[in-house]
């Protein structure tokens, strides 16, 4: 499993014959995309790289059954390109343009509210789920098959990410770049749900940066609801405020938006922070060894007769605590699996239950 | 891109928001003839810079008499204004604008601009009119009013008298004051600004609205479809370095430390100097080469770091995706041989073809000191920036 796209995703191209579209089409064409046509209008009936061209996306959607487009229009029309795929009924648009007018990208937000239809970006390296299908302009070959799930609002510092997670032999389920402008589809709080449910998932890397608070709205989000362990990088702790750090959504306007505030938030919902984006890999690593003690720990338990399990959990089930809490349920167990257990609370409220000490 | 206030008000006024009449000068006898033109007997002389906080600066003068006008505006003509917003270099007064002083009963704050969590416009209101909005919005949040607006219903006439009497206006003001609104709003998405703001807006002891104050800036990327705005551009009013960089389809922004850095990606930059400084080290700059990076722009890359006399050191940081590694290398190379670099160069190189850039790097020659990995380019950064 993975999330929002595989190898059976259909993928069709906006902008197919510009110079961007025919070049990064074939590249994730090599890389195993099932791209299934693309559109230039004026240009429909003709073949590009061996694939249909259409003049408009209803008709591409009703010829190949295309259900993602990846958008390489100039900025100037992709906002229309946007809404055009959403009217045609593109369950997954990812735009990768740069630099769209924000009035622009507040029109198309306002217009998808209650479509089915996702938007990844704009100004976004993509998506990219490793050996299956790469929806984007990120080098695939960095990539490997795995169990990490990461969202970024930047492209080179996901790479970077990946590269981390590759080197230390994690890889990668699904990689998300959400993208750097203000005004965006999918948000961190988006991507983060559905790698919490996604089993293949087991760890989430977020890599933010300075300007608006969604790393702030996501850490509130990860306190609730997410179970899986969690590493944040948040860029630009040095950046000057009021300056635009290169996207247009990184700045420091009025005060807010600051690293400081975004660590803050990110530290009190348990996750683990990382002041290095060196250590994006590493920090993924340990814990997850920590996590696979803990169900080690778990799974010993779980082999005992149920007579000295204690008695069955009231409530909801969030995934981790499935394994964490059992476990802390478990007084009387051996010394070892007590200390895995001190670890599962102390990094999540969320598997803290008052509650349940009495 | 910002607008200067008297390139704002002339749009104000195009748009039907009441200003007060004035004119703009490039002298000090061009500025007498101007309040001379307006008559009465107080005049406002303002330095016209891209910063706020000027009247504690002394970029605001009220005056009474025409050789005061004079007086004033030469006081500041020429001359740097420092203010809080400016940093200590200030910006260059090129113009002064002159207007016909005004009789203020109370002051308002108003504002448009984007609100980020609601991807919508929003517009803010306050009675502490005059004031720093940031001070007011730190330690009285009550006293901010603010309504945002769903792009496909437009700003509506409600939403203004919610403000309006939230603010205590009466009788004819809350019809101005929706009128105001409205014509801010209008002009806010047909010019695709990114902030208007009117600070203050005035009662006048004749109880009449007017915008005493007026600030817009402009969404560079919608720039395209405003041609008309861009012959507006002041580059006086911008770091030169940073526009150099502009002309060049670079990203650039002066800090004060003195390792530059050249990195491809804006996210990435900023991780760079993040770590820079968690190795004890200062950046001298954010710059990002973009994801095209090419050997020209990254030989105008290095001219442009260079032009900092401060840089000690420089780290590149390429995280070759798109781009190839070696072909930036190879840029390295001839930027370093045409530019003369005599500070060391600090190279790490990830990605596609890094490790044929790492050959060429090594087989080239020049004193280019290869990184393994993110922290140890720093570290080496760093200590070559303190030798």
């Amino acid at each position: 499993m993975s999330i929002l796209v595989s190898k059976r995703s259909r993928v069709i191209v906006q902008g197919f014959t510009g110079k961007q579209g025919t070049f990064h089409a074939q590249q994730c064409i090599a890389y195993g995309t099932r791209v299934v046509g693309g559109i230039t209008p004026g240009r429909g009936g003709t073949r590009h790289l061996d694939l249909p061209v259409f003049d408009t996306v209803h008709q591409a959607v009703a010829a190949t059954a295309a259900t993602v487009s990846m958008i390489y229009v100039p900025a100037a029309f992709a906002a229309d390109a946007i809404l055009e795929a959403a009217d045609a009924g593109i369950e997954l648009v990812v735009c990768i343009t740069e630099g769209i007018p924000v009035n622009d990208m507040i029109r198309v937000k306002a217009a998808l509210a209650g479509k089915p239809t996702r938007l990844i970006g704009p100004n976004c390296p993509g998506i990219i789920t490793p050996d299956e299908a790469k929806i984007g302009i990120m080098p695939g070959f960095i990539h490997q098959k795995g169990c990490v799930g990461i969202v970024s609002r930047s492209g080179t510092l996901t790479y970077e990410a990946v590269h981390q997670t590759t080197a230390i032999g994690l890889g990668q389920s699904t990689c998300v770049g959400i993208g750097g402008d203000p005004v965006r589809g999918m948000n961190f709080i988006d991507v983060i749900e559905l790698f919490e449910r996604d089993p293949q998932t087991e760890g989430i890397v977020m890599v933010g940066e300075i300007g608006g608070s969604d790393e702030e709205a996501a850490a509130a989000h990860i306190a609730r609801y997410v179970a899986k362990p969690v590493v944040a990088y948040i860029a630009g702790v040095t950046a000057p405020p009021g300056k635009r750090m290169g996207h247009a959504g990184a700045v420091v306007a009025g005060g807010k938006g600051t690293a400081a505030d975004k660590y803050r938030a990110l530290e009190q919902a348990g996750v683990r922070t990382v002041h290095s984006p060196a250590e994006l890999g590493t920090a993924m690593a340990a814990l997850l060894k920590v996590r696979a003690r803990i169900r080690a720990a778990a799974a010993r338990i779980d082999k005992r007769p149920s007579a000295m399990r204690g008695p069955p959990r009231k409530g909801p089930m969030t995934g981790k605590s499935a394994a964490g809490s059992r476990v802390k349920k478990k007084k009387p167990a051996a010394g070892k699996k007590k200390s895995a257990a001190r670890k599962t609370p102390s990094r999540r409220k969320v598997v803290r239950r008052p509650a349940r000490k009495k | 891109m910002n607008l200067h206030e008297y390139q704002s008000k002339k749009i104000f006024a195009a748009y039907g928001v009441p200003v007060p009449p004035g004119e703009v000068a490039a002298s000090a006898d061009e500025a007498q003839a101007v309040a001379r033109k307006l008559g009465g007997a107080v005049w406002v002389v303002k330095a016209q810079v891209h910063a706020g906080a000027r009247g504690k600066a002394g970029g605001v003068k009220v005056v009474r008499d025409l050789d005061a006008v004079h007086a004033a505006a030469e006081g500041m003509l020429g001359r740097r204004l420092v203010t809080k917003q400016t940093g200590a270099q200030g910006l260059p007064v090129g113009r002064v604008y002159v207007e016909s002083g005004s009789q203020i009963a109370r002051e308002i704050y108003l504002s448009l601009t984007l609100n980020r969590e609601k991807s919508r416009i929003a517009v803010v209101t306050s009675a502490a009119g005059g004031m720093d909005i940031e001070e007011v919005a730190a330690k009285e949040p009550q006293k901010i009013l603010s309504v945002t607006v769903h792009p496909a219903a437009g700003f509506e006439a409600y939403q203004a008298r919610e403000l309006a009497f939230g603010l205590g206006l009466a009788g004819p003001q809350v019809n101005e004051f929706t009128a105001i609104l409205k014509a801010l709003y209008k002009l806010y998405v047909e010019q695709d600004a990114s902030l208007v703001e009117v600070n203050p807006l005035i009662v006048t002891q004749a109880g009449a609205l007017v915008a005493l104050d007026a600030k817009i800036g402009i969404d560079d990327n919608a720039l395209f479809r405003h041609p008309e705005l861009v012959a507006l551009r002041d580059r006086s009013q911008e770091d030169p370095i940073e526009a150099r960089a502009a002309e060049h389809d670079l990203n650039y922004v002066s800090l004060d430390g003195d390792i530059a850095c050249m990195v491809n990606g804006a996210g990435l930059a900023m991780a760079t100097m993040d770590i820079i400084k968690l190795h004890g080290g200062r950046p001298a700059n954010f710059l990002d080469v973009g994801g095209g990076a090419t050997a020209e722009r990254v030989t105008a890359a290095f001219e442009l770091i260079l032009a900092n006399e401060k840089v000690r050191a420089i780290l590149v940081n390429i995280f070759g995706g798109i781009v190839r590694c070696d072909v930036i290398a190879e840029g390295i190379i001839a930027a370093v041989k045409k530019v003369d670099v005599k500070v060391p160069v600090v190279v790490r190189l990830e990605g596609t073809n890094a490790p044929q850039a790492r050959a060429l790097l090594a087989g080239s020659g020049l004193a280019v000191t290869p990184a393994d990995g993110l922290t140890d380019a720093a570290k080496k950064a760093v200590a070559a920036a303190r030798k």
